[in-house]
C-alpha cells in the first residue's frame, strides 16, 4: 500500500523523522518497500491568476496572457493550452524557474510576442501523466502563493509492503494505530467513536436490505442521500490525497468512497439511487445470473459467488466489484451508499477466480473490522456534503446478529513467553503493549511472574487467534533485535546412515572432464515425446510457456538443450551431465533420482599432441564403467544390445543390474532425432535409473593368492554378429572354477580373418588360493573354453 | 726410456685421445687384457731371475696400477660428457601444456547446496529430501495454508491436477519427516522448487534449503542464534544480522532476516535499494496449527524452521549478477566456478 507520510502525520504526531519512521514501520513488520518524493523537484512555480487571454496576433493556437504573480506584479506569458481563459489560477513557472527534469525558465520570444514565464499543466511539475491544459487550481487559491506549499508537495510516498495478516494495516489510522504503538503515544484515530454520527435525517427515505447469506455478510449498512449537486467537483485535496495513494479520481461519489476507504479502510460502494429497484438483497447469486462491471467485463457468475442484486438482477459482486448499470454517473443525483462486512472466507479466491484484483477485495480477503460500516457510513455522508451538497436520509444498519464474527478472548501465560522467547520481561511491560494495541484484559490468574491472563481482541485484528499470535505481538513491538540469542545445545544422535551413491557418481564424471547442469524440470512436450514417444508425461495446468509445460520423463531433453544452447555458441566440444528427478506419475513414489549425461566433440580438448578423433560410443561407455566402478557395480552389470527409441539402433546397450532391472542405457543419439535437434554432430548420452541401485553395498575382502597366476591367450575368429558379452559369458561358464581374470585384448577384421567375421584375443588367467596350478589343469580349462566356443558359435582358432 | 716407460707414455697418450667408452675399453684390453701389453711384461718376468723379479715385477704393477687410474679418470670424464649430451639432448620444453588436464565441475548452485549442507551436517542436521510433485495437503494445508487464504497468492502455484502441485517450497518435506519421526528433530531440507513467475529477478524453478529443529523448550532464542552463526559462517564474515517481523502461515513469530549488503557494507547501493540491507532468509517458530497436523504435542515440544533461496545466497558470494545465468548452462559460466 502506498500512503503520503504528511497524511499519516495529521493523524499521529511523532518526532521521528522520516527515515525513522521508515525503520521503524519496517523492523515492526510492515516492510517498507520504497519511498519517493510525492512530487518531482521544482522551484519558482507560484499560484497565477489569468487576468487576460488575447488571441496571439501571429498564431491560431497561442495566446498572450496577463498573468497576475507575487505581490500583484503581472507578467505576459505566451501559452498554447486550450484551456487558458481569464479568471483561472494556474501554476506558473516564472523566470528562474525549475521544472522537473532540470529544465530552467527563461525569458523568451514566441513568434514575435515576448513570454516570461510559462503556464503548466500537471504533467510539465510530474504530478500526473495528464497533459491536457492547464492544471486547473481551484478559485480559492492564492495568487503568488508558492504552489510546492500551496499544494503541500514536500511529502513522502511510503510504500508499504503488507503481509497478508495485517489486513488491518490497509488504512491510514491502521498504520498510524502502529506507528502510535510505536512512539508510545496515540493516533486521532484510536478513539474512532469520535467521528460524526449525528448527520440529520432531512429525508426519511431509507432503501430496504435483507441478508440471505448468513455469515458471509452479517452487517450492511446503508443510506439514502438525495439532491446531490452532479456539477461538483472533487476539491484538489482530496484529488492529491488520492492521487498519493495510486488512485485516479473519477466522480466526487467514487472518490468519496474510495478516500474513506483509504482513510478507514472500510471499503464502500455508492449506487445511482435511480437505477435500483424496490429493494436489496445481499445473497448469492443464482445458476443463470451475470454482470456487467464497471470496467465494462461481463462475466457469468457462480452459485457461490456472493452478490448485490435488487429485484431485477445483480447490481454487484459483493467486496470485489460494482455492476456497470447501477454505478453512478454524471447524472446522478440521487444515491445509495453501501458500507457492510463480508466474510473474508466469502471473498477470499473469488477476486482471482474471475481474473479480479480490487482495493476492496484486497482488504475483504484479508479482513475488514466489523465495526467499521456504521462508521464509514457516516464519514463518507459528512464528505458527501461537504463536496457535493444533498440530503441524507437515516443512516440503517440492517444485521444478522448471530452471523457476526465473534470476538476470540485468547489466554497468554507468562510461561509460555520465558519459554519460546527466553526473555524476561516484566508482566506490566507485557500488558502495556497488548493494551496499547487495543487488547483488552479480561482476567488475570496465577502468582506475579507466572500469570495466566485472558485477552479479547480487537475487532480489526483478524490474525490474532492463538497464544503463539500474541507472543509474537509482544516480540515485534519489543523489537525482534533486543530478544536474546542462543546456541542450541542438543546432542546429536550418532545413527547408521548409508552413503550417499551420488557423490561418486558426480566425482567421477567431473573428474572424467563432465560440467554439470542444472535444467529446468519442465520441458516442451514435442521434446517429451521425439525422446520418449508413447510415454505419457505429467503435465502442468497452468505452465508458464508452452515450451515449459510438462515433466520431464528423461532428463535428456533438458541436456540436448543445453548441449544445444554450447554447439551455438562455438564450443564444439561438450560433455554435461545432471542429476535430478525423472518424472513417471505425480504418486510420490514414482519420481525418480537419476544421473544422466552427453557428450559430444572432440574426444579430448584441443592441444599440442592429443588426438583430434571424434568421441563414439566407447568413450561414453567408458565413462559410465568408470561412474558404475566407482559405487562397486563395475562387475555386477550385464551389458545387453538394447532397444531404444531416442538411440542409434544399432548403438544402444541396455545396462541390468539382477538380471530383472534395468538400470540404464548408453548410446548414440538416433540421427533421427538428431537431426530434428538441427545438431550437425554425433551425441551420445547416458542415464542410468538410480532407483534401482542396490542399498549400500559394503565391500568384502576377497583374499589374495601367494602362488603364481598363469595367463593364456587365444584368439578366436567369429561371426561379426556375436557379441563379446555373449562369448564372455560362454567363456566364464566353461573355464573352471580358476579363472580369475578374462580381459578382451584384441577385436579384428580384415585381412587374414574371414568377411563377416572378426577376431577375438581373449586372455585368461588363472591362479588357485592354496596350491600352484599345473599345466595340465590349465590346458583341460583351456580346451574346454575353446570347445564351448566352437560348439556355441562355431569359433574356430585363429593361429 | 725403459720399455715399460714407453708403454706407460703410449698408453697414456692413447687413454687421454679416447672419444667414447668403447675406444678405452679397447685401450683397456690393450694394455691391461688377459693378452694386453703390460700383461705380457708380468708374464715375460719369468724369463727374470729370482732376485731381479720382485723389483721388476713391483715395477710392473705400479705401471698397471698407473694405466689403470688413468683409464678410471678417463672413463669418469667421459660418462660426464656422455650424460651431458643425452640430458642436452633429453631437453623438452616443460612449459608446454600437459595432457589430458580437462576436468569438469559441479554447478555453482550444488557446490553451494554443498556447502550450506556441510555446515549444518556437521551441527547435527540430517538432510531430509521428498518429491517434487506435492500433493496439496503437504505442500499447503498441514502448512495451515487453506485453500483460499491470502498467502496462496504468495507462491504462484503450478498445478498438474485439481489436488498436485509442482512444490513451492521444500517445507512439504518437513511436514512428511515430522508425520514418521519423533522429536527430536534436526533436519535440513535442500531442492528444486517452483513458482509461476519469471522475470529479471525470478526463475520458475530456483532452489531452496530449509531446516526445522523440534525438541522440547526449543526457543526464538536458538532459531536466532542459529541462523546469526549460520549467516557468518557462509560469508565468512562478521556481518550484521537483522530479524524483521514478518508473516508465513506456518511460523508463529515469523521473521524475515536480512544481512548488511555485501556490497556496499550497509551505506546503500543498488543492490541493496539503498537500504544497506539484503533480505537474505525467512524464518520462525513452528506454528502451532503445523504440529497439530503432524500430531505432535506442542505442550512438550516446540520448534522452529528457516528456509533460503540457494540463487540468492550464490549470487551475493559470487556476484553473479543475473538469476537466470543459472539454467542458462552456458558451460562459459559453469566453468568459472
Amino acid at each position: 500500500m502506498k500512503v503520503s507520510e504528511s497524511w499519516l502525520r495529521e493523524h499521529v504526531e511523532v518526532e521521528a523523522a522520516t527515515e525513522e519512521l521508515i525503520e521503524q514501520l519496517t523492523m515492526a513488520g510492515l516492510e517498507v518497500d520504497a519511498v519517493e518524493p510525492a512530487a518531482a523537484n521544482f522551484s519558482g512555480v507560484l499560484v497565477g491568476e489569468i487576468t487576460s487571454a488575447e488571441k496571439h496576433p501571429d498564431a491560431d493556437k497561442l495566446k498572450v496572457c496577463t498573468v497576475q504573480g507575487a505581490n500583484n506584479e503581472a507578467f505576459n506569458v505566451v501559452c498554447g493550452a486550450p484551456n487558458a481563459r481569464v479568471g483561472l489560477k494556474v501554476p506558473f513557472a516564472t523566470v528562474g524557474a525549475t521544472l522537473p527534469g532540470d529544465f530552467t525558465i527563461k525569458k523568451a520570444k514566441l513568434r514575435g510576442v515576448e513570454s516570461f514565464g510559462m503556464l503548466c499543466s500537471a504533467s510539465e511539475l510530474g504530478l500526473s501523466d495528464d497533459s491536457d491544459g492547464l492544471f486547473e487550481l481551484p478559485t480559492s487559491a492564492e495568487t503568488g502563493a508558492n504552489v510546492r506549499d500551496y499544494l503541500q508537495l514536500d511529502d513522502n510516498l511510503i510504500e508499504v509492503d503488507l503481509t497478508p495478516n495485517r489486513g488491518d494495516c490497509l488504512s491510514i489510522i491502521g498504520l498510524t494505530r502502529e506507528i502510535a504503538v510505536l512512539n508510545n503515544t496515540t493516533s486521532t484515530w484510536t478513539r474512532i467513536e469520535a467521528l460524526p454520527t449525528n448527520i440529520a435525517d432531512e429525508v426519511k427515505d431509507t432503501f430496504k436490505v435483507s441478508l440471505t447469506a448468513g455469515s458471509a455478510c452479517p452487517r450492511y449498512a446503508g443510506r439514502v442521500v438525495r439532491g446531490i449537486n452532479p456539477s461538483a467537483e472533487t476539491p484538489l485535496w482530496m484529488q492529491e490525497k488520492l492521487r498519493r495513494s495510486g488512485i485516479r479520481s473519477i466522480h466526487p461519489v467514487v472518490d468519496i468512497t474510495n478516500f474513506v476507504m483509504l482513510e478507514l479502510g472500510q471499503p464502500l460502494h455508492g449506487f445511482d439511487l435511480a437505477k435500483l429497484n424496490t429493494a436489496i438483497e445481499v445473497r448469492y447469486a443464482r445458476g443463470d445470473e451475470s454482470i456487467t462491471l464497471l470496467d465494462g467485463a461481463e462475466l457469468k457468475l457462480d452459485t457461490e459467488t456472493l452478490i448485490i442484486a435488487d429485484s431485477q438482477q445483480a447490481l454487484a459482486i459483493a467486496g470485489i466489484m460494482g455492476g456497470q448499470h447501477s454505478g453512478v454517473s454524471d447524472d446522478t443525483v440521487d444515491i445509495f451508499f453501501e458500507s457492510a462486512h463480508f466474510n473474508p472466507l466469502t471473498i477470499a479466491g473469488k477476486a482471482r477466480q474471475y481474473g479480479l484484483h480490487t482495493d476492496s477485495s484486497h482488504r475483504f480477503e484479508r479482513g475488514v473490522d466489523p465495526e467499521l460500516p456504521m462508521i464509514a457510513l457516516e464519514r463518507a455522508t459528512q464528505l458527501l456534503q461537504e463536496i457535493a451538497g444533498g440530503k441524507a436520509g437515516p443512516a440503517l444498519c440492517t444485521e444478522l446478529a448471530d452471523e457476526l464474527p465473534p470476538r476470540l478472548n485468547v489466554t497468554l501465560r507468562a510461561a509460555q513467553i520465558k519459554r519460546l522467547l527466553k526473555l524476561e520481561i516484566a508482566s506490566d511491560r507485557i500488558l502495556t503493549i497488548l493494551n496499547s494495541l487495543g487488547l483488552q484484559l479480561l482476567n488475570t490468574a496465577g502468582e506475579a511472574g507466572d500469570e495466566t491472563w485472558h485477552f479479547q481482541i480487537p475487532s480489526w485484528r483478524f490474525d490474532l487467534s492463538i497464544e503463539a499470535d500474541l507472543i509474537e505481538e509482544i516480540a515485534r513491538i519489543y523489537g525482534y533485535n533486543k530478544l536474546p540469542k542462543s546456541q542450541l545445545t542438543l546432542a546429536p544422535e550418532i545413527k547408521a546412515s548409508a552413503p550417499n551413491p551420488l557423490n561418486p557418481i558426480k566425482a567421477t564424471l567431473v573428474n572424467r572432464g563432465y560440467q554439470e547442469a542444472i535444467t529446468y524440470s519442465f520441458i516442451a512436450p514435442q521434446l517429451q515425446q521425439l525422446l520418449n514417444p508413447g510415454q505419457e508425461a505429467v503435465a502442468i495446468t497452468n505452465p508458464i510457456s508452452a515450451d515449459m509445460a510438462v515433466m520431464r520423463t528423461s532428463l535428456w531433453p533438458g541436456l540436448l538443450s543445453a548441449l544445444q544452447y554450447n554447439v551455438n555458441r562455438q564450443q564444439s566440444r561438450v560433455r554435461l551431465f545432471e542429476t535430478g528427478l525423472r518424472f513417471a506419475s505425480q504418486a510420490a513414489g514414482e519420481q525418480w533420482p537419476t544421473v544422466a549425461g552427453v557428450i559430444t566433440g572432440k574426444r579430448s580438448s584441443e592441444n599440442w599432441n592429443n588426438t583430434t578423433e571424434d568421441v563414439d560410443f566407447y568413450d561414453i561407455k567408458g565413462d559410465v564403467e568408470a561412474l558404475l566402478a566407482a559405487i562397486g557395480l563395475a562387475d555386477k552389470v550385464e551389458h545387453i544390445a538394447g532397444n531404444l527409441d531416442a538411440l542409434h539402433p544399432g548403438q544402444t546397450l541396455e545396462i541390468k543390474f539382477n538380471q530383472e532391472k534395468t538400470i540404464g542405457y548408453i548410446g548414440k543419439l538416433n540421427p533421427v532425432i538428431q537431426k530434428t535437434l538441427d545438431l550437425d554432430q554425433p551425441v551420445f548420452l547416458f542415464e542410468l535409473y538410480l532407483e534401482h541401485l542396490p542399498a549400500n553395498l559394503v565391500d568384502q575382502l576377497s583374499q589374495i593368492s601367494r602362488f603364481p597366476e598363469v595367463r593364456r591367450d587365444i584368439a578366436v575368429v567369429v561371426d561379426q554378429q556375436v557379441s563379446v558379452s555373449d562369448l564372455t559369458a560362454i567363456v566364464r561358464a566353461n573355464s573352471g572354477e580358476y579363472l580369475t581374470q578374462l580381459k578382451v585384448f584384441d577385436v579384428y577384421q580384415g585381412k587374414g580373418v574371414e568377411k563377416h567375421s572378426k577376431s577375438i584375443g581373449l586372455g585368461l588367467t588363472f591362479q588357485n588360493k592354496s596350491r600352484t596350478l599345473s599345466d595340465n589343469e590349465v590346458n583341460t580349462a583351456e580346451e574346454t573354453v575353446i570347445r564351448a566356443l566352437e560348439d556355441r558359435f562355431g569359433a574356430s582358432l585363429r593361429r | 726410456m725403459t720399455k715399460l716407460e714407453t708403454l706407460i707414455e703410449q698408453a697414456q697418450t692413447a687413454v687421454t685421445a679416447a672419444k667414447d667408452i668403447t675406444e678405452l675399453e679397447a685401450i683397456r684390453v690393450a694394455y691391461l687384457g688377459k693378452k694386453g701389453e703390460l700383461t705380457g711384461l708380468l708374464k715375460g718376468l719369468g724369463k727374470l731371475s729370482a732376485e731381479e723379479r720382485p723389483a721388476a715385477g713391483a715395477q710392473i704393477n705400479l705401471a698397471k696400477e698407473q694405466v689403470q687410474l688413468q683409464l678410471e679418470q678417463r672413463k669418469q670424464t667421459l660418462e660426464a660428457a656422455g650424460l651431458a649430451e643425452q640430458l642436452l639432448a633429453e631437453r623438452i620444453d616443460v612449459t608446454l601444456p600437459g595432457r589430458n588436464s580437462d576436468i569438469g565441475g559441479l554447478h555453482l548452485i550444488t557446490q553451494t547446496l554443498e556447502r550450506i549442507e556441510q555446515f549444518f551436517t556437521r551441527a547435527g542436521y540430517e538432510v531430509a529430501e521428498g518429491p517434487e510433485i506435492e500433493d496439496d495437503y503437504h505442500n499447503f494445508e498441514a502448512l495451515n495454508i487453506p485453500a483460499h487464504h491470502p498467502a496462496r497468492a504468495m507462491h504462484d502455484t503450478f498445478y498438474v491436477d485439481a489436488t498436485h502441485v509442482l512444490r513451492t517450497h521444500t517445507s512439504p518435506v518437513q511436514v512428511r519427516t515430522m508425520e514418521t519421526q519423533t522429536p527430536p528433530i534436526r533436519i535440513i531440507c535442500p531442492g528444486r522448487v517452483y513458482r509461476c513467475d519469471s522475470d529479471l529477478t525470478h526463475t520458475p524453478m530456483f532452489h531452496q534449503v530449509e531446516g526445522l529443529v523440534v525438541d522440547t523448550d526449543v526457543s526464538f532464542a536458538d532459531l536466532k542464534g542459529t541462523v546469526d552463526q549460520f549467516l557468518k559462517a557462509f560469508f565468512e564474515d562478521d556481518l550484521p544480522v537483522r530479524f524483521r517481523p514478518s508473516y508465513f502461515p506456518f511460523t508463529e513469530p515469523s521473521a524475515e532476516v536480512d544481512i548488511q549488503c555485501t556490497h556496499c557494507a550497509g551505506k546503500g547501493c543498488r543492490i541493496c535499494k539503498n537500504t544497506g540491507w539484503l533480505e537474505v532468509m525467512g524464518c520462525g517458530m513452528v506454528h502451532p496449527r503445523v504440529f497439530e497436523h503432524c500430531k505432535i504435542d506442542t505442550d512438550n515440544y516446540s520448534g522452529f524452521a528457516f528456509g533460503m533461496g540457494v540463487e540468492r545466497l550464490a549470487m551475493l558470494r559470487h556476484g553473479v549478477n543475473d538469476l537466470r545465468m543459472f539454467f542458462d548452462n552456458d558451460l562459459r559460466f559453469l566453468r568459472q566456478f
